[in-house]
């Protein structure tokens, strides 16, 4: 088929498809309801499971990935079709398998064999799932055939059977299934029935003419827009659909094993009541039912006839073999919407690609605004056109660049879609019961940051299920409700981003916080307050698990937790009260890329202080400063003695003013320590795009990175939290 | 006919490689031309000093919005008269994906070398340590020392690159 076709220029967006799917059919999988399962979702989820086979079955070189997909998709077939009861270990066994299959497409992709062992056991686990079900089916087909007028199993059949009737007599005609002639013939012996709806006469002669070469053709029928071929062939029916692609759409096709209609003409003067149930209804209607039907119809209209209310006890097997691809009603629309929805409505688009648009538009901001400080000069009244051109400019080129940061901004629903899986699973380990809740999935955030929040973010989860929430025993004893609630809610606050996670568990234990920090050497007494004890928590090497689980409780997690968030700019804050819960709240940046800053002026020099920690600034006045040694100063602000920090002291600036009452003293804040800076002058406040210094020259102690100022020079970004760390070194010698 | 030949030669000689030529303190130095991204004057208002690295790191400067650290290699190699006039040029070098700026006395030529004019490299003290230069090339009377510009960049004396320095 694909003779002289390199496929394998497909393949990255065949692998990036199919995680997409695999990431669609997670999510469903965790919202269905076992009870009562939604109809379109288990469509959805079989959706996603059969595009995946088809994409591994074109390119023919991903073996193990179509077969699990196959496997799978049969089961979901039986699922949604009613004919399979949904059950929880179901659910588990279709997660498991999903996760094999990511494993597998991510082996494939970086162009290995994926492990076979895992193959080999989850296909296993498939096909013994297919056999129960192939057990159940046929003790169920054997009570509808001995049904009779008032089989219980026959009635709700029929009844699905109906909606297709009233078509009368045109019906009978499609209506084969209804009429399978020879009875006896074993369903591994029925021939292939293909049916291609809307289709074209000239298309259907071209089909007609595929399929002579694929088989047998044993009998046909056109009418104006469709086809019907009875063949005999040793093709797959998902070789004969692959076929037909070529020509029409696949959900146009309908293949069924199905009895050559030699006498359907005659049929339909027969019976003019009975019901066309497949010949309409999904393409794997369930020859069972469709028997079922035809029996209590015959039963109804009073004229038993016997070879039709007798179905054949093997056309279960055949009707399950049939090829859902979905021929009319149902099948088609749901497969345009799920298409059109996600591809026609969004472009693949490499982050590199992204990230270069981004810096020339960087540039172009860079630019106006040396044209505005060049131009600030000239006389408003003689360049009265170029002014406002440049105002203009300006103006354009700021829209310009928010429209583009928002190209690299993701929902947070991103991060939040993969925890009902994390809770779940852990929840069941621990015997907890839980639920829960994410609001501001549509937060928007940077996507470099979205990825690096992940971790830090599953682990606060993790630590809410195993120490926050209780045994559902424990809840019922404190008077809560067994189920424990867990809360992930992220909303934009400012210009930065809030997210928060937050249990109705027993809360951090004060107690043992305490004896812990007071064995490990660390400076608390009695009275220090709640929330320096729960600083704590994020020291290295600090955890009050008893015991240490799967889960959480080696004591490495908050502080590194606490590091990740501050290597993205941000911080968090930790709230507790005792048998209420705990509330973690992360507050960070909303991108990397753009920064508010305030510059400032030491000497020469400029640097950009970073807007988000800088709390008030001012000049100090003699009674403020304090000296506490023969090199530190100390400011008092209402109340408070702050240390201060020189900035051409860090920087070793020459020409700097060392007056300290002559100087700016800016207040900064970083977590929850505030310190003073000193500097010469405030130049302004304004955005700065944020340039790696890494990326061609390595880490500058003191410095976080750069950005060009208006007339095209660097200014450094000054690290907040390095200075803070000099201010705590000094402190502590 | 003299250009003829001299292209059939080139053509032959496939081992030919051009050098940028640079000078540091009246000697000749050669390097891999096709690790030169661009040559630049010098103009120190445009270079922003950063504070507590050696001295030969001028600082870093804004190259068409790419930060460039600045280097010079004067003050590296403890060359006297290190000053800059209208001659001093920044060479523009594009390393292993890094972009570095070079402040050299002047660039006067960029010549093709055949693997015979390419001696072994002398044992010697040159400004750079020899495991650096890739060798001798002679041209008529001159003599310009090869240098393997990327090893040294990278190297860990420079302090360019993070992980060089531990």
């Amino acid at each position: 088929m694909s003779a002289g076709v390199d496929l394998s220029q497909f393949f990255e967006t065949f692998f990036d498809e199919a995680d997409e799917l695999l990431a669609d059919m997670e999510q469903l999988l965790l919202v269905l309801d076992i009870d009562n399962p939604d109809i379109d979702q288990l469509n959805a989820i079989f959706r996603a499971a059969h595009s995946i086979k088809g994409g591994a079955g074109t390119f023919g070189c991903f073996g193990h990935l179509a077969e699990t997909t196959h496997l799978l998709e049969n089961l979901l077939d039986f699922i949604r079709k009613g004919e399979m009861p949904l059950r929880k270990d179901m659910i588990d066994l279709f997660l498991e398998t999903k996760d094999v299959l990511t494993e597998q497409v991510a082996a494939y992709r970086n162009s290995e064999e994926p492990d076979v062992a895992a193959y080999e056991r989850i296909c296993a686990q498939l096909r013994e799932l297919a056999l129960e079900q192939a057990g159940g089916a046929q003790a169920a087909a054997r009570p509808a055939q001995q049904a009779g007028p008032a089989a219980p199993q026959a009635e709700p059949a029929a009844q699905r059977a109906q909606p297709s009737s009233p078509q009368g007599e045109d019906a009978v005609r499609q209506a084969e299934p209804a009429v399978p002639q020879d009875v006896q013939a074993p369903g591994g012996e029925l021939p292939l029935r293909l049916r291609v709806t809307s289709v074209s006469a000239k298309d259907a002669d071209a089909l007609a003419a595929e399929m002579a070469l694929l088989g047998d053709i044993l009998h046909q029928e056109k009418t104006a827009d469709s086809l019907a071929v009875w063949m005999r062939t040793t093709a797959s029916s998902d070789d004969l659909v692959a076929v037909c692609c070529f020509i029409v759409d696949a959900g146009q096709v309908d293949i069924a094993h199905e009895a050559v209609p030699q006498q359907a003409r005659h049929a339909s003067t027969a019976v003019a009541a009975a019901p066309a149930p497949s010949g309409q209804a999904t393409g794997s209607a369930s020859a069972a039912a469709a028997s079922a039907a035809a029996a209590s119809a015959a039963a109804a209209s009073g004229s038993p006839s016997q070879p039709r209310a007798e179905p054949s006890p093997s056309q279960p097997a055949g009707g399950r073999n049939a090829v859902s691809n979905s021929a009319n009603e149902k099948g088609k629309p749901a497969a345009t919407g799920a298409g059109s929805g996600s591809s026609s409505s969004t472009i693949r688009v490499g982050v590199e690609k992204v990230d270069q648009i981004i810096n020339l538009v960087g540039e172009l901001v860079i630019t106006q605004a040396m044209l505005v400080q060049t131009a600030s000069t000239l006389d408003p009244v003689l360049h009265d056109r170029l002014l406002n051109g440049i105002e203009q400019l300006d103006r354009n080129a700021r829209d310009l660049q928010e429209a583009v940061m928002s190209i690299r901004m993701m929902p947070m629903d991103y991060v939040f879609s993969r925890f009902p899986r994390v809770v779940r699973e852990s929840a069941a380990k621990m015997g907890k019961q839980i639920k829960l809740t994410t609001y501001g999935q549509a937060t928007e955030l940077d996507k470099s940051l979205i990825e690096r929040i992940i971790d830090p973010l599953t682990h606060l989860v993790r630590n809410s299920i195993d120490h926050g929430i209780e045994t559902p025993e424990a809840r019922r004893a404190a008077g809560k409700s067994p189920e424990g609630n867990l809360v992930l809610s992220a909303q934009h606050h400012g210009g930065q981003i809030v997210i928060e996670v937050s249990d109705d568990g027993a809360g951090l234990n004060r107690e043992r916080i305490y004896r812990k920090a007071l064995s490990q050497g660390m400076a608390v007494t009695e009275n220090t307050p709640d929330e320096e004890l729960w600083q704590l928590i994020f020291a290295p090497g600090f955890s009050t698990a008893e015991k240490v689980t799967d889960i959480s409780g080696r004591g490495v997690g908050m502080d590194v937790v606490r590091r990740n968030i501050q290597g993205m700019g941000g911080h968090i804050q930790l709230s507790s009260r005792a048998g209420q819960g705990t509330t973690t709240r992360i507050v960070l940046p909303l991108t990397l890329a753009i920064l508010d800053g305030m510059s400032v002026r030491v000497g020469e020099e400029t640097f950009i202080l970073p807007l988000s920690h800088v709390t008030e600034s001012m000049q100090p006045s003699a009674d403020q400063v304090r000296r506490i040694s023969e090199t530190e100063y100390v400011l008092h602000v209402r109340g408070e003695y702050l240390p201060i920090v020189a900035l051409h002291n860090i920087f070793a600036v020459e020409g700097a003013v060392t007056d300290i009452t002559r100087a700016i003293a800016v207040v900064l804040q970083a977590e929850d320590v505030r310190f003073a800076l000193l500097v010469d002058h405030l130049i302004g406040q304004h955005q700065v795009v944020v340039k790696n210094l890494e990326s061609n020259y390595r880490k500058i102690p003191g410095v976080s990175a750069a950005t060009i100022l208006g007339d095209g020079s660097v200014a450094l970004i000054v690290d907040v939290f390095a200075l803070m760390r000099v201010t705590r070194d000094k402190a502590m010698i | 006919m003299l250009n003829k030949s001299a292209s059939h030669a080139e053509q032959a000689d496939t081992t030919g490689q051009e050098f940028l030529v640079f000078t540091l303190a009246a000697q000749e130095y050669g390097i891999d031309i096709l690790k030169v991204q661009e040559i630049r004057g010098y103009d120190s208002q445009s270079v922003t000093r950063i504070a507590n690295v050696p001295p030969f790191v001028k600082g870093v400067t804004n190259l068409r919005g790419i930060i460039v650290p600045i280097v010079d290699m004067r003050i590296k190699f403890n060359l006297e008269n290190v000053e800059y006039n209208h001659q001093t040029v920044v060479v523009i070098l594009n390393l292993q994906s890094r972009v570095v700026g070079v402040v050299v006395d002047g660039v006067s030529d960029v010549l093709m070398l055949q693997q015979s004019q390419i001696s072994a490299a002398p044992q010697f003290g040159t400004a750079f340590s020899t495991e650096y230069l890739t060798g001798i090339g002679t041209l008529g009377e001159r003599m310009l020392i090869l240098v393997d510009i990327e090893k040294l960049m990278t190297s860990e004396e420079m302090a360019l690159v993070e992980n060089a320095v531990a």
